[in-house]
């Protein structure tokens, strides 16, 4: 078994799916919040970096920010769905996100020409202890601001991160997105949010 | 000239679509002009059946969804007899909107504004106070209204407001058959919705049909998504890479049906009578790997008959005016300005109510789910700039026509069948020459528009 989540994706299995629904499940209680202002403002600073790196289109080094099994979600249903039964707006394993930035780097990327400029505000941090002592969940608030040809548009929702310790710092095994308007009909969704 | 000048058969607020709609080309008028987009709700999408749902959105009784007949606000309801209705979301009263929710299950509706209240079958069951009226409302003009005709094929809903229409059927013609075929290469000749990529474009709806058995932009419009599907693949053979070499002399054909409908029919490049050719060619999606091993594992004998059911079927079925099928979609188009076009990719799931498949279904959607993904992140994006920027393009008033005339004056490139079908190969501009034909037919005939309210 080739085991190169980059190549092949034998990880995006039954279990995979049993953990993403579990992890996203019951998770943002009173009672696990972590309090301590100092880790809390160590998981705010990586989601700002985040949105630093996407502002400026450094989307290996975002890329590297994610473990190697990783998932990048956008729902298209409240609360997620069960999407082993529904299509989301995105679902992208480590496979297909490396070719979503692939796809941006190709200069045929119609849609991303010319590219999109994005301000990206992040707030509301919350972060949350887990049953596994090296996992956390993070919550926060976004609002983007996408300006293309003349155009401004908006993306705002939360997000849902699932952070793993990674050394002396974290990586992103999962991250889910949930737009405020995850179903209505949206234009030109091919920024990465 | 600038197809203002009126004509007796062909005017409709000035403009001359005999102008408008020529042999090899199409004037900008019929993608910008505010009056002929409002002339189209009726005189197109009043005119012919449209798509209106899916049967697995309302799958018992009192279920409804909210959908659109052109500009018209629709609940599609499967009544508390089971009736398959399309009322209109409009209240007799002073015209609000009774249904708010996008979809769910209702025996009546209530209008939020004064109470006035509706079986889900539209007949109108009480308002409050109704002793200061004189009225006693047992007349059915305070009904909903309701699209007079509905009727249903393969699980697709369609509606017409036109009593002089011929029947669903005889409108659907010759392409009923890819229809057929599309859906009845699932179990039990059924698919179930299970939510959708929803998009929008600053663009006219027409944009969207004339793209949609257009072969020739492929290899362009999608370049991104070719280079990024073959990225991993040493072959090279992953997804549309069947367009890149020469398209007109590879099995894939363009085919003309009449009254609108066309369909791009790619399935000559895939050896389709042998179990796994489509998943062959499946490009990669989350997971896949892990599945097809564990169908291969556990269905020895049947796993690429169950792998290409979670691959996509490469047909482009497309029925005039808003219903696209592709891949494993079901596309559907909601004009909602002269310049701007909703277009909702359906996701399609296998189910298997008769257990046919061994217990596979759940495995087999778990693909189905990522590989529908692939195309509208990745490749509709694209057309849907260029869609946009065609709008941009065609305020340039002067330059008056875009054309579509590729395959024009070479016949040999076409054949005809005995029912009419046009059939010429994947790159031919003959569907857009034949459906604008037909749309020029629409624009200059005022059809037999009623509702009806009788229940």
């Amino acid at each position: 078994m080739n085991a190169n989540p980059a190549r092949t994706s034998y990880y995006v299995d039954d279990d995979f799916y049993a953990d993403l629904t579990a992890a996203f499940s019951d998770w943002q209680s009173e009672e696990a919040e972590i309090a301590d202002p100092a880790r809390r403002d160590e998981f705010r600073r990586l989601l700002e970096r985040e949105a630093r790196l996407l502002e400026q289109d450094r989307h290996a080094d975002w890329l590297a920010m994610y473990a190697p099994e990783c998932l990048y979600w956008v729902p298209a249903s409240a609360d997620g769905g069960d999407p082993k039964r529904e299509v989301a707006i995105a679902f992208d394993d480590r496979r297909r996100l490396e070719d979503r930035v692939y796809r941006l780097g190709t200069d045929y990327a119609w849609s991303q020409q010319p590219p999109s400029r994005t301000s990206r505000i992040v707030s509301n941090v919350a972060a949350f202890e887990t049953a596994d002592d090296a996992v956390v969940m993070i919550r926060s608030n976004f609002l983007i601001t996408e300006f293309q040809a003349g155009d401004y548009r908006t993306w705002a929702g939360w997000a849902g991160h699932r952070l793993r310790r990674n050394g002396d710092g974290w990586e992103i095994l999962f991250k889910q997105v949930n737009l405020i308007n995850y179903d209505q009909n949206l234009r030109n969704p091919s920024i990465t949010l | 000239m600038d197809g203002l000048t009126p004509t007796p058969d062909s005017r409709l607020d000035g403009y001359d679509f005999d102008y408008l709609i020529q042999e090899d080309r199409v004037h900008r008028h019929i993608y910008t002009e505010e009056p002929i987009f409002r002339a189209e709700m009726t005189r197109v999408f009043g005119a012919v059946w449209v798509y209106l749902g899916h049967e697995s959105e309302i799958p018992d009784n009192d279920d409804f969804v909210q959908t659109w007949l052109g500009l018209r606000p629709i609940i599609l309801v499967r009544d508390s007899d089971g009736n398959i209705r399309a009322l209109y979301n409009r209240c007799t009263h002073r015209g609000s909107t009774v249904c708010r929710r996008q979809s769910g299950s209702a025996k009546a509706f209530q209008c939020p504004y004064h109470g006035w209240t509706f079986r889900n079958n539209g007949e109108i069951t009480g308002v409050p106070w109704p002793e200061g009226y004189a009225d006693d409302f047992s007349d059915s003009k305070f009904n909903l209204a309701q699209v007079p005709r509905v009727d249903s094929y393969k699980g697709f809903v369609f509606g017409t407001l036109n009593m002089a229409a011929p029947s669903l059927m005889d409108y659907l013609g010759p392409v009923a058959k890819p229809l057929a075929e599309w859906v009845d290469r699932h179990p039990g000749g059924k698919v179930a919705l299970c939510n959708a990529n929803r998009l929008k474009l600053h663009g006219n709806w027409k944009l969207v049909y004339d793209n949609s058995a257009d072969g020739y932009h492929v290899v362009f419009s999608h370049r991104s998504l070719l280079a990024m599907e073959n990225r991993l693949s040493e072959e090279g053979d992953k997804g549309m890479a069947f367009y890149k070499e020469s398209p007109d002399t590879a099995p894939m054909y363009v085919y003309y049906f009449g009254n609108g409908h066309h369909f791009k029919d790619k399935r000559g490049n895939v050896e389709r009578d042998k179990p796994g050719a489509l998943w062959e060619i499946e490009g990669v999606a989350p997971g896949m790997e892990y599945f097809e091993e564990k169908l291969r594992r556990e269905h020895p004998g049947r796993a690429d008959e169950f792998l290409d059911l979670a691959a996509s079927e490469p047909m482009n079925i497309n029925v005039f005016p808003n219903l696209h099928i592709l891949g494993n979609h079901i596309q559907v188009v909601r004009p909602i300005s002269v310049t701007e076009t909703d277009t909702t990719w359906w996701g399609t799931a296998v189910i298997d109510d008769e257990g046919v498949l061994d217990g596979a279904v759940d495995d087999i959607n778990a693909i189905r789910m990522r590989t529908q993904e692939g195309f509208p992140n990745f490749g509709e994006v694209d057309d849907l700039m260029n869609f946009e920027q065609i709008q941009v393009g065609l305020q340039a008033e002067e330059d008056e026509w875009a054309y579509t005339h590729r395959g024009l004056g070479l016949p040999d490139r076409f054949s005809v069948d005995e029912a009419g079908t046009i059939k010429g190969p994947a790159t031919d501009e003959v569907f857009l020459r034949e459906y604008f034909r037909e749309y020029r037919r629409l624009m200059t005939t005022r059809p037999d528009i009623q509702i009806a309210r009788e229940v």
